[in-house]
Parts: C-alpha cells; sequence; structure tokens
C-alpha cells in the first residue's frame, strides 16, 4: 500500500497575525507556523495502516516555500518514509484548483493507492484540495472521513454527516480521502524519530505556478462591534419580534 | 522557545531544528498527557506512573546518552529542553527523569561494567525498570562524605547495613544506586535490586513540598551483593558527585521552565484581572514585578544555553553547574513567589500553578545540593580556600 499525505503548514492557533500594508496577506516574519491540525489526523492514519499490513510506504507531501521543511521533518520525525516538497517563492498559490493542479503535476507518476488530506486547512479553509486532485489523478473521493478500513482493492470510509449521522462508503483504490479531525490519537514524534528524519529522502521539486483563478483582495478582521436593541411594547408584542429574530436572525427553528 | 515561553533574547534562533521539535515535542506531552492529572496527583501526593513508560518511549529518559546505552543521543541542550518542559509541568515529572537519567543511568553508563550496562541500561531508557539513588542519610545531608553506611567485603560479596534517607523514587525503584564506605572509609557504588533480603523502603509522607513525586527511606541490614554488583569504575566521594554534576545541570534548565509557567500565568492574570476599573497589569507596581521576571528569566535562559552548549563541547566544569543550579532556583524561587502574589486570593489554590511550583521549588532549591553549599563551592573556586571540610 503506497499512501501519499497530503500535509500544509498554517499559522499556529495562537500566533500573532498581522497582516503586511497591502492587507491582501499575513506579515509571514511574525507568524507562528504549524502543522495543519486535520492534516496530523490524516499522517496517523496512514501510519497506522502502514503498521497494521506491516509493509507499504507512506511519503509526505507538502507544498509551499522554505520554511514548509519543518512540518515536512515532523512528519518525517513522526514516521512517514519519505518527502516530496513542492517548493514555491513566498506567493504560493491560495486557489485549491491551482494548489491541487501542482500536486497531481507532482505525484501522478506515483501510483498511489491512497491519498489522505485534512479536511480543511487551517488558514484558509476551502476543504477543496483532497477533492480536486482525486479528480484531476482519476480516483474515487471521499471527504469528513471519521475512520477508514481496508478491504481487497477496496476502502471503507465512515463519513461524518449532520446531526451526529454517519455514513459507511465502500470505494475502490485508488481513493483520495480527506479526514475529519480527531478521528485517531495522533502520535509525538520521539526522540529517535526526531534524529533519524534528517536522514530520510527529501525530493524537492520546484515547479512554475500556473495562473489562479482567484486571488485575496483584503483579509480584515471581523467587525465585532455590539449593537443593543432594546425591544419596547406590550408582552404580546415583545414576545412576537422576539420569535421573529430567534428565526430569522438567530437561526433557531 | 519562541512559540511557547517568553524569549525576549531571540534564544531559539540558536537552537537547531531537531531541538526545536524536541522541545516542542515534549510541551505537546506535558500539556496533553500530564496537565490534565498534575493537580489530582498533587493532592493525593502520588505519582502518575503509567506515564513512564511514556516517557521512555519518547527517549526523554537519559536522552543526551547515546542510542546504545538507552539513550537517544541528541545535544544536552535538547536534553535541557525536554527537563524545562516536564518542570513546566510539575517538578515531580522533572524530578524522576532527571533522578533515572542523570543519577542512575549516568553512573552505570559512566562507571558501570559492560554486563551491568547491557542488564540495566535498556530497561531504564525505556521506562520498563525505575532506579533511584541514594546519597543522603538522615544525619549526612550537605556533607554526605560523612555517610556512616558500609559495605563490608566478604570473600566475593560485599554486606551492606545503613540507611538513606529523602530518595525519590525509592519505594517504586527496582534498582537503587547506593553509596556505602568499605572499610578503609572509601566510598563505593552498589546496584541493589528490590527484594534483596535486608533491603527496604518506607516512604516520607507529610511532604507539603513535590508532592507528586515519590520520596522513601531505605534501609539496608545485612543487605548481600556479589562482587559485579559494584559499580567497577569509580572510588571515592567524586563518584557520586559526579552523578550530581549531571543532575544539577537538568535542574537548571528545570527551573528556568516552572519560572516561565509562573510568569505566563501572572502575565495572563494580570491583563485579564481589573480592579479600580483597569486591568492590574496596567498599574506601575505590576509592571515593575512583571519586568523583574522576565529579566530574570531571560537571565537564567542565557545561562543554561551557554551552560548547555559548554556540556555538549566538552569544556563545562562543575563549578559552572553550581552557578547555574544556585541561581536558577533563587530565581524561579523569586519569580514563583511574585507570581502568586499577582495573582491575590486566586493565587493559593491548585487552580493556578505558581504555587504548587512555588511549593516544589523548596525541595529543589534545597535538593542536589543547597544554595548555600553551591554558594560555598562557587566561594571555594574564587578564593582558592575552602570555607568547609
Ligand atoms: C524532595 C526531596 C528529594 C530528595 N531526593 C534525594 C535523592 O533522590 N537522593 C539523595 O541522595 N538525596 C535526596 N534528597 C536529599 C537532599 O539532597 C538533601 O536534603 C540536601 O543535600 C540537604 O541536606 P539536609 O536536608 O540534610 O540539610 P542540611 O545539610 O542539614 O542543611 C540544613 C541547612 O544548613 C545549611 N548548611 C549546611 N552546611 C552548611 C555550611 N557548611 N555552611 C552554611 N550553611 C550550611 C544548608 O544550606 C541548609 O540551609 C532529597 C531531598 C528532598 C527534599
Amino acid at each position: 500500500m503506497k499512501i501519499a499525505v497530503l500535509v500544509k503548514q498554517v499559522p499556529g492557533s495562537e500566533s500573532p497575525l498581522p497582516l503586511v500594508s497591502s492587507q491582501d496577506w499575513l506579515d509571514e516574519s511574525q507568524v507562528a507556523y504549524i502543522m495543519n491540525e486535520s492534516d496530523n489526523y490524516g499522517l496517523e492514519e496512514a501510519l497506522q495502516i502502514r503498521e497494521k499490513n506491516n509493509d507499504g510506504e507512506v511519503v509526505v507531501v507538502s507544498l509551499g516555500p522554505d520554511r514548509t521543511q519543518k512540518v515536512i521533518r515532523e512528519a518525517l520525525a513522526k514516521g512517514a518514509d519519505r518527502a516530496i516538497h513542492i517548493q514555491t517563492n513566498e506567493n504560493y498559490p491560495t486557489d485549491p484548483l491551482a494548489a491541487a493542479s501542482l500536486f497531481a503535476d507532482a505525484l501522478k507518476g506515483e501510483d498511489f493507492d491512497i491519498i489522505f488530506s485534512g479536511l480543511q486547512s487551517d488558514d484558509l479553509g476551502y476543504g477543496q484540495t483532497g477533492v480536486i486532485l482525486g479528480e484531476l489523478l482519476g480516483m474515487s473521493t471521499a471527504t469528513l472521513a471519521m475512520a477508514t478500513e481496508i478491504l481487497d482493492n477496496k476502502i471503507k470510509v465512515k463519513r461524518e454527516l449532520e446531526a451526529g449521522y454517519f455514513q459507511w462508503v465502500t470505494m475502490s483504490l485508488p481513493a483520495s480521502i480527506s479526514v475529519q479531525s480527531g478521528c485517531n490519537t495522533p502520535r509525538y514524534p520521539s526522540l529517535k524519530g526526531i534524529m533519524g528524519a534528517k536522514k530520510k529522502e527529501l525530493n524537492v521539486v520546484t515547479p512554475s505556478v500556473g495562473d489562479q483563478n482567484q486571488s485575496i483582495k483584503k483579509i480584515y478582521a471581523p467587525n465585532t462591534a455590539k449593537e443593543t436593541v432594546m425591544i419596547k411594547g406590550s408582552v404580546d408584542q415583545v414576545v412576537e419580534k422576539l420569535v421573529t429574530i430567534f428565526r430569522n436572525e438567530i437561526k433557531i427553528t | 522557545m519562541k512559540n511557547i515561553g517568553p524569549d525576549y533574547y531571540n534564544i531559539s534562533d540558536e537552537l537547531a531544528e531537531e531541538e526545536l521539535l524536541i522541545q516542542q515535542t515534549a510541551n505537546e506531552f506535558v500539556q496533553n498527557e500530564f496537565l490534565p492529572i498534575i493537580n489530582e496527583h498533587y493532592e493525593a501526593g502520588t505519582f502518575p506512573k503509567e506515564l513512564i513508560p511514556k516517557l521512555g518511549d519518547l527517549g526523554f529518559l537519559g536522552s543526551a546518552l547515546p542510542v546504545e546505552s538507552g539513550g537517544a543521543g541528541v545535544t544536552n541542550v535538547a536534553y535541557g529542553l525536554i527537563l524545562h518542559e516536564l518542570e513546566r509541568g510539575d517538578s515531580g515529572l522533572r524530578s524522576f527523569a532527571s533522578v533515572q537519567g542523570s543519577l542512575v543511568m549516568y553512573p552505570i553508563y559512566a562507571y558501570g561494567s559492560s554486563e551491568q550496562k547491557q542488564k540495566w541500561l535498556p530497561g531504564l531508557g525505556k521506562g520498563e525498570l525505575i532506579g533511584c539513588f541514594g546519597l543522603t542519610e538522615s544525619n549526612f545531608g550537605s556533607n554526605a562524605g560523612g555517610m556512616v553506611t558500609t559495605a563490608k567485603k566478604e570473600g566475593d560479596n560485599w554486606i551492606i547495613n545503613g540507611s538513606k534517607m529523602w530518595i525519590t523514587n525509592g519505594s517504586i525503584a527496582d534498582i537503587a544506586i547506593v553509596w556505602a564506605k568499605d572499610e578503609g572509609g572509601i566510598v563505593r557504588g552498589f546496584i541493589l535490586e528490590k527484594g534483596m533480603d535486608g533491603f527496604s523502603s518506607n516512604d516520607i509522607h507529610g511532604k507539603i513540598s513535590l508532592r507528586s513525586s515519590i520520596t522513601s527511606e531505605l534501609s539496608m541490614v545485612n543487605v548481600r551483593v556479589p562482587d559485579s554488583s559494584r559499580l567497577q569504575g569509580i572510588e571515592g566521594i567524586k563518584g557520586p558527585l559526579s552523578c550530581l554534576t549531571q543532575a544539577r545541570y537538568g535542574i537548571a534548565w528545570g527551573m528556568t521552565g516552572c519560572a516561565t509557567d509562573c510568569y505566563l500565568s501572572a502575565l495572563n492574570y494580570s491583563k485579564e484581572r481589573k480592579q479600580f476599573s483597569k486591568p492590574i497589569a496596567g498599574f506601575q507596581l505590576t509592571q515593575a514585578k512583571l519586568a523583574e521576571m522576565l529579566t530574570k528569566i531571560t537571565n537564567a535562559q542565557l545561562m543554561v544555553m551557554k551552560l548547555g552548549r559548554m556540556k555538549d563541547a566538552g569544556t563545562m566544569t562543575f563549578h559552572q553547574v553550581s552557578m547555574a543550579k544556585r541561581n536558577n532556583c533563587a530565581m524561579a524561587r523569586d519569580v514563583a513567589r511574585t507570581s502568586r502574589e499577582i495573582l491575590g486570593a486566586n493565587g493559593i489554590t491548585l487552580d493556578y500553578s505558581p504555587i504548587r511550583h512555588m511549593a516544589n521549588i523548596e525541595s529543589v532549591f534545597t535538593y542536589e545540593g543547597t544554595h548555600d553549599m553551591h554558594t560555598l563551592i562557587l566561594g571555594e573556586d574564587i578564593t582558592g580556600i575552602p570555607a568547609f571540610d
């Protein structure tokens, strides 16, 4: 079983997030980066499949500038066998189709049985890269995986639906699956793993980034100013107004 | 340090990528596995033994020793960063790791026979076996060289008699490194095993400091061990003292960790707590406390960082270790108390960590050479005149 895991480096939840003066991106020099949360679960899922089958290869794949190698090393330290770094300059694609196309180019020659990705990246949150990549490579796709089970040439995936429902789907391999955080217990890298990570193969590819279908115009913090509304009238009128607000604005049904 | 603590002087710029990842790993481990249970253990006066194999799996026990000696072959700075994070959790956790790594694995690694190394180091490194270190006696603390525990040679065996006091991990240990005097008054080290005839332990109760750590008394009544259980490679008081140098190095790092935790608690609290209609962080008196604490922590960080690089280069002296142990314990003691003070009444509860650290530090200030003893060690080095015998 040959498994690729897409791992992205994103700003940590406690990192400062100052913007550049043009207001279309973060001032990266001040950001503390970490591994995208759900990617960490994707990695764990891949490592567990390899360990269960006692065979196979886990390849971590990351797209981004030089700094991205920090999370690549972390994934190698946790047990991935080798890595592919799709190296871009600071202007890496933020458009999921452009990103998935770069992944597809880098991975198409490798015949992976499974590609795991995180449900979404914690910075841009499109939740599309894994699915588009699956499409581009002609693989089965599933999102929101909570558990997986390998069958002969097939994979069974437990998907999280709304309102506490789950769905089991069985798909043929190869498959690209995006996993939900919490589907397993990610391991810590051991010191042995950390010290050994440097010796593992890291293949750097430097594609040219094509046109993007969308670009970021402006980033700004949501306006959190509170507005207090006084509801006046008789009890019946107040209740009626409250019900309308609950129904239409707060959306309690 | 960058992501997870104050790093006012960008000291983390000088850390290798592996060292940063090692610190991050230790930090996450403590946050996820240890902090949720520490208060329970602290109140009950117990140590979370179930974490010991995990510490071993991760490589946190004796980490700077070579892989073939049960360690992980990391730099001494990386090892220091691990202890920094463990003590940020609680001194009980760091004390466990220090005893196992510096006081049990180290002497076997440095002075043990190849059979002893093979027999003990892998299990100790994996956390499958627990060790303790018996030097102090009830009447010989600072003056450990005055010990009255004896080892009498009888043919190929040694007969050990005496008792050791204040021994971390004593009752949970599978093996004990016990120091005793032979008939010629020479200090020798022995590896005693749990369950040997005449060898027993009793826990010390009623501790108000380092509650989440087991502290025991060891008793040896005609314990008979073969000469092959003796640490062959060393004799004299420099044996145990050289182990203490290793442990003191780690303590200096650990103190920086718990001081950081105290400081960050106080800083966050002071920004949120409002009195006289503004955050208490806005008052000059509080700012003076915060500025003082951060300066002290930064000083301490610089000291251990340089000390670690000297240890890695093989140039570190035990006097330099004494200075760092002495300075950083005093620093942490001060920072913990000031942090507690900023927390007001909330600061006297276990809901906030400073009072727990504050109580722990009293032990760390005292063990591995009291503050006063390190003053005298430095005094002797500075003047050439020993103030003690
Ligand atoms: C929680 C805990 C765990 C411990 N774990 C271990 C362990 O695992 N193994 C082990 O062997 N020991 C251990 N110890 C023992 C520790 O190392 C001793 O407590 C320490 O060496 C001090 O000895 P003492 O308590 O007998 O104090 P004393 O030596 O009696 O000192 C009392 C006071 O007198 C001062 N003093 C002593 N001599 C002088 C002097 N010449 N000049 C000026 N002042 C002086 C000291 O600084 C101190 O303030 C532990 C202690 C504690 C509290």
